[in-house]
C-alpha cells in the first residue's frame, strides 16, 4: 500500500468497508469459478469485468479474459464481430488503468492483445492513451515501456521518438524518463550511424549545450546531471583498449634466483617459485582475447609450449584489465649463469576486444631477459624464511634509498597515442569546466561533483609524461571538490573518500619524484633485497593503478582506511603483504590476494574481519552461493576436524588457496575463536610464523 | 515526526500473526491473489526476529502445497488461482525457511521454471507470457535453491539481463526500459546468483544508487521521487552484492525506517504515519537486518533469505 494515511476506522466506514468487501468477495468467487468450469459467457466476462474494474491485480482474471477472447474467437469470422471482442478487451485495460496506471496485469493484456494481430491496430488510439496517461504521470515507467513497444511494433523511425524527448524534456526539464529514453536513442543512432548522426563530436557538442541549459535552469534536479554524466563518458572514454603497463617491462633484467644479495643492481630476482616466471599485461580498459595467437611469445629458452593467458580481474569473466601468463622454464639447469631474452609483440588484432567491441589497434613490442644462476645444491637448500619478514625492525632493514632496479622510464611502455580525438575532448571537456564554474549556485554538490569529473577526465587525458603539471593540476583541483563535497554532502562521504583515494594514488604514483619517497631497496636476512614500497597512513580507502605497481615485491599499505584490496591481483612480483590496521571486513575481500601466487607473507592484524554480520563481499568473490565453487575437499577436511563450515566457509575458501608462510591476524576478532586457527593451521601447510610465533 | 526511538519487534510479530486472521477487510481481499507472497513476507520477518516458531509449520506447509498445480509444477498465490513464477518462489522461500524442500517434487517444478526460459534467453513469468526482468530473477533464483540451475542456459539468460543495462549503469524491466531499483535488484540479483556481476560497473550503478538516499534519510527508487521503506531493501541489497553500500548514511535511514513503525499496534508504513502494511513491514526489518540492527538476524542479499537458511542450503553437506 502506498501513500495511504494511518488513521484508526471510524465506526461509521465500517458498515459501508464490509459491503464494499462483500462484494469483491462475491466477485473474486464468481470469477474464479467461472474460470474452472470455463464458462464465457457475456455474463460471466461482465463480472471479470467488474473484478478487474474494482482489483486490476487480480491476474487470475486477465488469464481468464484471454482464455475466454480465445475461445469465443473460434466461432467468429465475421471481422465487425472480431473487431468488437478486441475493443472490449482494450476497453477494459483502459478502465483498469484508470483504476491503477502501474498495473502489470492491464499493461501486458493490452501487449498480448496486439501482438495477436486480430485486427488492424489503431495507433491514434495508443498513442492518444499514452499521452493522455504519461500528461498525468511523465514518468511512469509502464507508459515509457509500452511506448516503446508501440514504436517497435509499428516501425516508428528512432530520430522521431527522439523528437518525442524533446518534447517531453521542453515541457519539464526534470524528467528523469525522457532524458534516459533519449540517452537509449541516441546511442543507438550513433552505433548505427545514422543520416546526421555520424559525428559522435556534433551530436555531443549539442547535447552538452541542451543539458547545460536544464542544468542552469534547476541545479538541484538530478535528472540532466546524470544525463550529463552518460555524455561525459562519451567523451572522455578511451576509442580503443591499449596495453598500458607490463611486468616484466622492456629491458628488465630478472634473476631466477632468490637466495642471497645480489651483485648486480640492476637485476630483479623474480617469483619464488623457482623455475616460473610470470608476465602481466595491463591494459587500460577491460579486454578479452588474449592467447598464444594474438601475444607472440619469442624466447631462446624452452618456455614450455601450453602457454595460457589468464585474466586476473576478481571474477572470472572473459574481459579484464590485467592478464597473466606464467613461464615455466624448463631448461634451468645451467653450469654457470647464462642469459635469455624473452620477445613479447602484440600485433595489431581484431582478436583483443574491449567490451565496446573496438579493438587493439595500436601493436606493442618488448623485450626482457632472464639470467638463470648456476643452481647448486647448497643455495637450493637455504630457507629463505628462516626469520619472519619484519616490517619496521630497523637493525634487518637496509634502506637502499633509491630503488635502483625498477625501471621507472618503461613503468608506461607505451606512450599514449595522442590521438586526433583527444584535442577536441580537451577542448569540449574545458569549456564544460568553465561554464559550471560560473553556475551561480555554487553550493550545489552535483555542479561540484561534475567539476571534479571533468578535471579527472582532463587529467586523464594529460597523460603522464606529455604535462605532468597540468595533469598535476587537475588532479589537485579534483582533490579540492572531493574535500568540499565531504564537507557539503556528508550522508555521500565515504563515496567522495573513495573517489578521492583513487586520485591520491595517481598523484602518489604517477610523478617519479613523488614516487621515489615511497620507494626503497628491502634486505632481508637470507632474501635478496626486495622491491619495497610504503604507502601508510595516507587515508586511503582503495587501491588505485596497480598498473604503476606491478614490479613491486613488498608492500607496506599499514595504518590506511583500505576496505578492500582489489588491484592487487595485478602484482603478481609480490611476496609480502602488510595491510595491518586498515578497514578489512573479511576474508571474501581478501581473494584478490589469492591470485598472487608469490605471496608469502601478509600482515592483517586489527582489521574488522569476524567483526560484520553481513558480509559486503560475499557475492564479489567466488562462492557456493554464485556458483562457482564446488564444495570441495577443503570442506570436507575441516568438517573432519569439527569446524563448522557454515561459519567459516570464507576462511576456508581463502587459506586453501594462499600459500603463506608468514600471518598476523591479532587485533580482528576473528583470531579470539579457538576454531579459526585450527582452520589456518589445517589449511596451511607451510605456515611457519603466526602472529609472531613458529608454529611449524 | 517523534523520536524514532527502537524497533518495536514485539509489537511487529503481533501484528503479522493477527494481520493472518483478517481476511475480510477489503484491503486484504485486493491481496489475496497473491497470499503465497504474503506468506513469505510475514514469516520471513517472523524468522528475522527469532519468531518463526509461533506460526505452526505443518499449517503453513500444507496450505503452500494447496497452492500447488501438480500438473504445471507451478504455485499459484493462492487456492483457486493460476500458476506464476512470482508465487513459486514464494512457496519455495517459504519451504526453505522451514527447512522442508523434501516435501516438493524438485524436477518437476525445476522444469515448469525452466520451460519458461525463451530463445533469447529471457523468461516468460507464466504460460501466457509476459516477459520481464523479475522473471530472469525470479526463475534464476528458484532454481538455484533447489539445486537446479544447469536446466537452463544460464549464458543466454546473463547476456539478456545484461542487455537491458541501462548508460546509468541500472537496470530496466527490458532492453531500453528505465533504471529502477526494484528492477535493478532483480538484475543484479540474478547476475550475483550466477557468478556473473564481472557485468556490473559497480562505481557507476553504486554512484546511482546511493543517490538514491533522500534528505530524510529514506530510499527512493529512481531519481526525483519520494523515499520509500521498500527501497531499504531493493537499494540496499543491492549496494551490498555489490560492496558499495559504505556509501549512504545508515544511521539515517535506520531513523527513516524506525520513523515509520506503528509502534502502537505494529506494522510499518512506506512513509511516516501512512497505514502499515504486511509488504513495508517486511522490507523495513530486512532494510534493517542489512544494516546489521541488533536483535534482527542477518539477510542474504541475494537470495532474500535469512543468512543462516541459505548457508544451510549452500554448505550443508550434500548427501
Ligand atoms: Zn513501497
Amino acid at each position: 500500500m502506498h501513500g495511504q494515511p494511518r488513521r484508526p476506522a471510524k465506526p461509521e466506514d465500517d458498515a459501508a468497508a464490509a459491503a464494499k468487501a462483500a462484494k469483491l468477495r462475491d466477485l473474486q468467487v464468481q470469477v474464479l469459478q467461472n474460470h474452472h468450469s470455463r464458462t464465457y459467457t457475456e455474463e460471466a466476462l461482465g463480472l471479470s469485468f467488474k473484478l478487474l474494474e474494482i482489483n486490476p491485480e487480480a491476474y487470475t482474471a486477465w488469464n481468464y479474459r484471454k482464455l475466454a477472447l480465445q475461445h469465443n474467437l473460434r466461432e467468429l469470422t465475421d471481422p465487425e464481430a472480431i473487431k468488437s471482442s478486441v475493443d472490449d478487451e482494450l476497453r477494459v485495460v483502459e478502465i483498469a488503468l484508470r483504476q491503477n496506471p502501474k498495473s502489470y496485469g492491464a499493461w501486458y493484456h493490452r501487449k498480448w492483445l496486439l501482438n495477436q494481430k486480430l485486427t488492424p491496430v489503431d495507433f491514434k488510439r495508443e498513442f492518444g492513451l499514452l499521452d493522455k496517461l504519461l500528461k498525468v504521470d511523465a514518468r511512469n515507467f509502464h507508459g515509457w515501456n509500452y511506448r516503446r513497444f508501440l514504436a517497435k511494433f509499428m516501425g516508428v523511425p528512432e530520430e522521431e521518438e527522439l523528437k518525442y524527448t524533446m518534447d517531453k524534456i521542453c515541457d519539464n526539464f526534470s524528467n528523469y524518463s525522457a532524458w534516459h529514453n533519449r540517452s537509449i536513442l541516441l546511442s543507438n543512432l550513433l552505433t548505427q550511424q545514422r543520416k546526421g548522426f555520424e559525428s559522435k563530436q556534433k551530436i555531443c557538442s549539442e547535447e552538452f549545450e541542451l543539458v547545460t541549459q536544464a542544468l542552469f535552469t534547476d541545479p538541484s534536479d538530478q535528472s540532466g546531471w546524470f544525463y550529463h554524466l552518460w555524455l561525459l563518458a562519451q567523451t572522455s572514454s578511451p576509442e580503443n583498449p591499449q596495453l598500458i603497463s607490463s611486468w616484466p617491462c622492456n629491458g628488465a633484467k630478472l634473476s631466477l634466483s632468490l637466495v642471497g644479495k645480489k651483485d648486480d643492481l640492476n637485476t630483479v630476482s623474480s617469483s619464488l617459485k623457482e623455475g616460473i616466471v610470470p608476465i602481466v599485461l595491463y591494459f587500460n580498459e577491460p579486454v578479452k582475447g588474449l592467447s598464444p595467437s594474438t601475444v607472440k611469445l619469442n624466447s631462446d629458452l624452452v618456455i614450455g609450449n601450453n602457454i595460457q593467458w589468464r585474466p586476473l580481474s576478481i571474477t572470472d569473466s572473459g574481459h579484464s584489465n590485467c592478464w597473466a601468463t606464467y613461464l615455466e622454464i624448463t631448461n634451468k639447469e645451467c653450469s654457470s649463469s647464462q642469459q635469455f631474452s624473452v620477445e613479447v609483440s602484440i600485433p595489431c588484432s581484431d582478436d583483443i576486444v574491449s567490451r565496446s567491441g573496438s579493438h587493439c589497434n595500436c601493436p606493442v613490442h618488448f623485450m626482457f631477459t632472464i639470467e638463470l644462476g648456476n643452481n647448486d645444491d647448497k643455495a637450493r637448500n637455504i630457507d629463505l624464511f628462516h626469520d619472519p619478514i619484519s616490517w619496521n625492525g630497523s637493525e634487518s632493514v637496509q634502506s637502499h634509498g633509491n630503488p635502483s632496479s625498477v625501471p621507472f622510464d618503461h613503468l608506461n611502455i607505451t606512450d599514449a597515442l595522442v590521438q586526433e580525438e583527444s584535442k577536441w575532448h580537451l577542448e569540449a571537456l574545458s569549456e564544460q569546466i568553465d561554464l559550471f564554474r560560473e553556475l551561480p549556485d555554487e553550493n550545489s554538490k552535483f555542479a561540484k561533483l561534475t567539476l571534479a569529473r571533468l578535471s579527472l577526465a582532463c587529467a586523464a587525458i594529460k597523460s603522464r609524461g606529455n604535462s605532468p603539471i597540468e595533469r598535476k593540476g587537475y588532479c589537485e583541483e579534483a582533490l579540492g571538490f572531493f574535500s568540499d563535497l565531504i564537507y557539503l554532502d556528508p550522508s555521500h562521504k565515504r563515496y567522495y573518500e573513495d573517489e578521492r583515494s583513487s586520485v591520491q594514488m595517481d598523484q602518489l604514483t604517477c610523478n617519479m619524484a613523488t614516487f621515489m619517497e615511497h620507494c626503497s631497496d628491502q634486505v632481508q636476512s637470507n632474501l635478496s633485497p626486495l622491491n619495497h614500497v610504503q604507502l601508510c597512513r595516507l587515508a586511503l580507502t582503495r587501491i588505485g593503478y596497480p598498473e604503476r605497481l606491478l614490479w613491486v615485491q613488498m608492500l607496506d599499505l599499514s595504518h590506511n582506511n583500505l576496505r578492500s584490496v582489489e588491484g592487487l591481483e595485478a602484482l603478481q612480483q609480490l611476496v609480502c603483504l602488510n595491510i595491518s590496521n586498515n578497514q578489512i571486513s573479511g576474508f571474501t575481500s581478501l581473494e584478490p590476494l589469492t591470485k598472487i601466487i608469490s605471496l608469502k607473507v601478509l600482515d592483517l592484524s586489527c582489521n574488522e574481519i569476524g567483526a560484520h554480520s553481513i558480509d559486503t563481499a560475499r557475492y564479489i568473490c567466488l562462492s557456493p552461493f554464485s556458483h562457482k565453487v564446488e564444495p570441495c575437499d577443503a570442506f570436507e577436511e575441516c568438517r573432519k576436524k569439527n569446524i563448522n563450515v557454515e561459519e567459516f566457509w570464507d576462511a576456508i575458501l581463502f587459506f586453501k588457496s594462499v600459500n603463506l608462510v608468514q600471518l598476523d591476524v591479532k587485533g580482528n576478532a576473528v583470531a579470539n575463536k579457538d576454531t579459526f586457527r585450527t582452520v589456518v593451521m589445517t589449511l596451511s601447510p607451510s605456515l611457519k610464523f603466526l602472529d609472531g610465533t613458529c608454529v611449524h | 515526526m517523534g523520536e524514532p526511538g527502537e524497533l518495536a519487534a514485539d509489537e511487529h510479530v503481533r501484528y503479522i500473526v493477527t494481520a493472518e486472521k483478517k481476511k475480510d477487510s477489503f484491503e486484504s481481499l485486493v491481496m489475496e491473489h497473491l497470499r503465497l507472497s504474503g506468506a513469505y513476507w510475514g514469516l520471513t520477518t517472523l524468522d528475522l526476529l527469532h519468531k518463526l516458531q509461533a506460526v505452526d509449520a505443518r499449517e503453513v506447509v500444507d496450505w503452500i502445497m494447496s497452492c500447488y498445480h501438480p500438473e504445471s509444477g507451478g504455485f499459484a498465490g493462492n487456492v483457486g488461482h493460476d500458476p506464476h513464477v512470482l508465487y513459486t518462489l514464494s512457496a519455495v522461500q517459504v519451504l526453505c525457511l522451514f527447512d522442508r524442500l523434501d516435501v516438493l517434487d524438485v524436477d518437476k517444478i525445476a522444469d515448469y521454471v525452466a520451460g519458461l526460459q525463451k530463445e533469447d534467453g529471457s523468461f516468460a513469468g507464466d504460460i501466457w507470457g509476459e516477459v520481464d526482468t523479475r522473471f530472469s530473477y525470479i526463475s534464476i533464483c528458484t532454481l538455484s535453491l533447489l539445486h537446479r540451475l544447469h536446466k537452463i542456459n544460464v549464458e543466454k539468460a546473463v547476456e539478456y539481463i545484461v542487455s537491458c543495462k541501462n548508460l546509468d549503469g541500472g537496470f530496466g524491466a527490458m532492453p531500453g526500459g528505465e533504471s529502477h531499483a526494484g528492477q535493478i535488484f532483480c538484475c543484479v540479483g540474478a547476475l550475483a546468483i550466477t557468478g556473473s556481476l564481472h557485468h556490473v560497473d559497480r562505481d557507476l550503478l553504486g554512484w546511482w544508487l546511493c543517490e538514491r538516499q533522500c534528505r530524510d534519510g529514506g530510499l527512493n527508487g529512481r531519481p526525483e521521487k519520494l523515499a520509500d521503506v521498500c527501497y531499504s531493501w531493493w537499494v540496499l541489497s543491492s549496494l551490498i552484492m555489490i560492496d558499495r553500500v559504505h556509501w549512504i548514511d545508515k544511521e539515517k535511514l535506520a531513523k527513516f525506517i524506525l520513523n515509520c513503525q506503528d509502534k502502537e499496534n505494529g506494522g510499518i508504513s512506506d512513509r511516516p504515519d501512512n497505514a502499515v502494511d504486511i509488504y513495508h513491514t517486511y522490507f523495513g526489518v530486512a532494510g534493517l537486518s542489512l544494516m546489521e540492527y541488533p536483535g534482527v538476524k542477518p539477510m542474504d542479499p541475494a537470495y532474500a533469505l535469512p543468512l543462516d537458511v541459505v548457508n544451510r542450503i549452500f554448505l550443508r553437506k550434500q548427501q
